[in-house]
């Protein structure tokens, strides 16, 4: 195997949830892996911005790759986020007619369901649907017992610190600019961190995977960025819903329609909408869109409150539809015929989530087509996260302060975050050091307040931890510094 | 192990202490003030502006002396505390959970004082559009990092909201030499108290542009700007008045929020308006034995008002204590015209009342009238009323004998 610096059998673009599944399980085998982020951690793009659903595979059409993948993911999930100690829950989900016409289109998602090998799928009136679901409005509704639940920001930066636990090599703040091909048929890749070579490459670069493969392969593909928002309500409204609740979607449409999720930590998330757009960073939410999304909620639960709410965020869809024909195209998961050892992930959207496991198992064959690959026979399939304080019964909870202080310091007082955790997610083995990377792994700032009790209690965490100057300490790594500096340093005397 | 006590208090602030102080002039000597940050007076520490006392002592104080005044009086009277220690359960049977380095503490107590204060209103709960860059403060925020730690959050400053803190770190920050830019307040009037607009922002040349809200915010890294815009009688954007302003931080006092996390976990009854506990005439919320004062009550806009209700629910707290706080009859505070709010919002016995209100706008030569249905109890003129103002009237046990309702408006 190649040993020198920045040399690798394999590196993968983009460190999302697929990037980060692709990472571990090239780790299973004895090659060297380098992953490339632009971001400041990994998760940052279309991971972390999504419902957090585990689908069960019935909103595809059969003989898809979304299909059969989805429903494989969704199998193996549990047992993953076993593995992983990452938080899944399979709560189910209910798809709700309010229209007489629509309960036509729930008879055809089951069959479909059923065809992809979706379980347990049914039919239920609106006497069941009350049962299930008290609060909801609806005359029928498709039950799908097998939806679950996980935090895919949790799962992404587990699947990360896994695969490095397996010695695959994590660059981040590195982005890529250009790939070239060396006369001995490795690719070099110039980032902004130097140079890299390798001889496969992955490309899961999500959004920007048709920029990524543009600089081998012209004009193959193109992305187009399709913005959802969401509403974030606070976990006192966790009652209102116990399961994932669907409208019924629209024939042609790029999204599954506004639904309401209990998100892992009993959140509430109302979304997403779905808006294409031009820039593929634009981020923002906006009025028209938070108004809809407060109009759907009274059409399906009208006991939500805007009191309830504590924020709003958007996320963008790589979808390779344009919005003229909107809809779905089906996974890319390829390698490139005019590239050899060029593997395209393109056109990653949902159920992304639930795929990703089985994309990167795919990955991995087309690689075994190719190569001799020899079993890692370290591979370490377990990793720890970081133990929840809150979640603990009263017994632990003594015990965990006996054996360290910090575990009786709380921290973020909503989420009932100790400064154990902090510090824990501080010295993440990432190395990621901005506030939001605290946040994801520890849920400090999430909760109602927003980090107004928190946040300088972070700051001075991770300034002492990284001895960082105030201008250094950023809420998401580059440019988004949170402090000018100190004042009033020197007094006169 | 559960420890028994005569009375807990929840919180080490202005409140807590002043609670903690009355109780024990009283008599009571089993008391253990629980707060959570590394020192008593709470958020008092980071107001380091003066104008605090004039009331109470009838001089004017910063907000660390006059929490020192309270503090000196916990540490003569060796009233016990505990620092750096969370209350992370409350039941109605009045049972503490307490998390600190120590492991976890059980507590039952025979009165419970509420006095957990309030929190800012954030971006995220009046739904702000735009990006999400840093630069985005809570007021309250900003003023723990510049006045505690030394931090300068920004160095162009809009401030959307007029609410006090607002007001007061418009002022810091210029003092700092930060540019702040404008204040932008969504009512047609201050939500701050006018001594405050005075002082922090006329002095200073600071704009205050009231009907003006900010309608989208820019940059992804760092914020590198803001959209304002002007509403119209009705709320609406006013087309054509958007218009960017180049800063690198928004500040926002937007509102406060009484903590009532524990409060409705031990299912105390609240009010939707105040956001605190409905409570009888002396504090008590809708769990007997369980009191509530200061901001987690009310949010009040002087620290005095809120030492004082603190003394005031305590002549509660020692009645309860000795049995003799029995629920005699139970009359419901009706709010007429003109009134956001009332506290209490029940009465329980005669007794002489301070009864605390916010009214809906402001106004000149308002008349506020107390009713019983049948007859007038209290007529108080106003020569001028702000919502920004807290108004307290005392309605005497003479005043309030033999009632059967009790209506309150404002004329």
């Amino acid at each position: 195997m190649k040993t020198t610096n920045n040399n690798y059998d394999v590196i993968i673009i983009g460190g999302g949830v697929v990037g980060c599944a692709v990472a571990r399980e090239l780790s299973r085998y004895k090659l060297n892996v380098a992953l490339l982020e632009k971001e400041a951690d990994v998760g940052w793009g279309i991971s972390c911005r999504n419902s957090g659903v585990v689908h069960s595979g019935f909103n595809y059409k059969p003989g898809t790759l979304r299909a059969q993948l989805c429903v494989e993911g969704n199998r193996s999930f549990a047992k993953l986020c076993q593995e992983l100690d990452v938080p899944y829950k399979k709560i189910g989900k209910v798809v709700v007619a309010q229209k007489k016409e629509e309960v036509e289109e729930l008879k055809r998602l089951k069959v479909q369901g059923e065809k992809n090998g979706v379980e347990e799928l049914e039919i239920i009136d609106s006497d069941k649907l009350k049962r299930l679901e008290p609060n909801v409005k609806g005359i029928a509704a498709l039950y799908s017992p097998e939806t679950a639940i996980t935090s895919p920001y949790l799962l992404t930066i587990a699947l990360a610190e896994n695969a490095l636990n397996n010695a695959v090599s994590f660059f981040l703040n590195t982005k890529v600019k250009s790939i070239t091909r060396l006369r001995n048929s490795d690719f070099r890749i110039t980032t902004n961190k130097g140079e890299f070579t390798s001889s496969y490459v992955i490309n899961s670069a999500g959004l920007y995977s048709d920029k990524v493969a543009h600089m081998v392969e012209k004009d193959k593909y193109r992305i187009y960025p399709c913005r959802g928002e969401y509403y974030v309500l606070d976990k006192n409204a966790s009652w209102i819903i116990n399961r994932l609740i669907y409208p019924v979607p629209k024939a042609v449409s790029g999204g599954l329609g506004i639904h309401f999720t209990p998100t892992i930590d009993k959140n509430i998330l109302i979304g997403p909408s779905n808006e294409y757009i031009k820039q593929k960073d634009n981020l923002s939410t906006t009025s028209q869109i938070m108004k809809l999304l407060s109009a759907e909620a009274q059409k399906f639960l009208p006991l939500i409150s805007s009191r309830d709410i504590i924020r709003s965020y958007s996320g963008i869809r790589a979808k390779q539809a344009p919005s003229s024909e909107s809809g779905y195209w089906d996974f890319v998961i390829e390698e490139s015929n005019s590239v050899n050892n060029f593997i395209n992930l393109i056109g990653i959207e949902s159920p992304g989530l639930a795929s990703a496991q089985p994309i990167a198992k795919k990955v991995v064959e087309i690689i075994k087509r190719k190569e001799n690959l020899k079993t890692n026979s370290n591979f370490k399939p377990f990793r720890k996260g970081i133990l929840r304080f809150e979640e603990q019964d009263e017994k632990t909870k003594i015990a965990l302060i006996k054996q360290d202080p910090n575990y009786g310091e709380i921290v973020c007082r909503c989420e009932k975050v100790t400064k154990k955790e902090i510090l824990e997610a501080a010295n993440n083995p990432l190395g990621a050091r901005s506030l939001i990377s605290i946040k994801y792994r520890t849920r400090a700032m999430m909760g109602r307040c927003q980090g107004g009790y928190c946040l300088p209690r972070i700051m001075e965490l991770l300034k002492e931890r990284y001895e960082l100057t105030p201008q250094e300490i950023t809420l998401k790594g580059e440019h988004s510094y949170l402090l000018t500096g100190y004042r009033s340093d020197e007094v006169s005397i | 192990m559960i420890q028994k006590k005569e009375v807990v208090i929840i919180g080490g602030g202005a409140a807590g202490l002043a609670a903690a102080v009355a109780c024990h002039q009283k008599g009571i000597e089993d008391i253990l003030i629980i707060e959570r940050g590394d020192y008593l007076g709470g958020i008092l520490n980071q107001c380091i502006h003066d104008g605090f006392g004039l009331e109470k002592f009838n001089t004017s104080l910063t907000g660390p002396e006059y929490a020192q005044r309270y503090i000196d009086k916990v540490a003569n009277r060796k009233i016990p505390f505990l620092l750096n220690s969370m209350v992370i359960g409350l039941t109605p049977q009045k049972e503490v959970v307490v998390v600190n380095s120590q492991g976890l503490q059980h507590y039952r107590a025979k009165v419970i004082i509420l006095a957990m204060g309030c929190r800012e209103r954030t971006r995220g709960a009046i739904s702000i559009p735009g990006t999400r860059p840093s630069g985005i403060y809570t007021a309250g925020v900003a003023q723990e990092l510049i006045n505690l730690k030394n931090y300068m959050v920004g160095e162009k400053i809009v401030v959307l909201g007029s609410g006090d803190i607002g007001l007061i770190m418009a002022r810091r920050l210029s003092l700092e030499g930060a540019e702040v830019i404008m204040v932008a307040e969504k009512l047609p009037y201050s939500s701050g108290l006018p001594r405050n607009i005075n002082q922090c922002l006329y002095d200073f040349d600071i704009p205050l542009l009231l009907s003006h809200t900010v309608v989208d915010i820019e940059g992804n890294g760092r914020l590198s700007g803001v959209t304002i815009a002007q509403l119209g009688k009705r709320g609406g954007i006013i087309p054509g008045s958007k218009r960017k302003i180049t800063c690198d931080t928004l500040l926002l006092s937007v509102g406060l929020i009484p903590e009532n996390e524990l409060s409705r976990e031990a299912g105390i009854t609240l009010d939707n308006i105040t956001g605190g506990p409905q409570v009888d005439e002396r504090g008590q919320t809708s769990i007997p034995g369980i009191f509530s004062c200061g901001n987690v009550l009310q949010v009040h806009d002087i620290v005095d008002n809120v030492s004082l209700e603190a003394e005031y629910i305590v002549e509660g707290v020692i009645e309860y204590l000795k049995g003799k706080l029995t629920k005699e009859r139970k009359i419901k505070v009706e709010l007429g015209n003109g009134l956001r709010y009332v506290v209490p919002q029940t009465l329980i016995r005669v007794k002489d009342i301070i009864f605390s209100f916010r009214v809906n706008q402001p106004g000149r030569k308002k008349i506020l009238l107390f009713e019983d249905g049948i007859r007038l109890i209290k007529k108080k003129s106003l020569q001028r009323v702000n919502p920004a103002e807290m108004i307290r009237i005392k309605l005497s046990s003479k005043e309030l004998e033999g009632i059967k309702r009790l209506k309150v408006k404002l004329v």
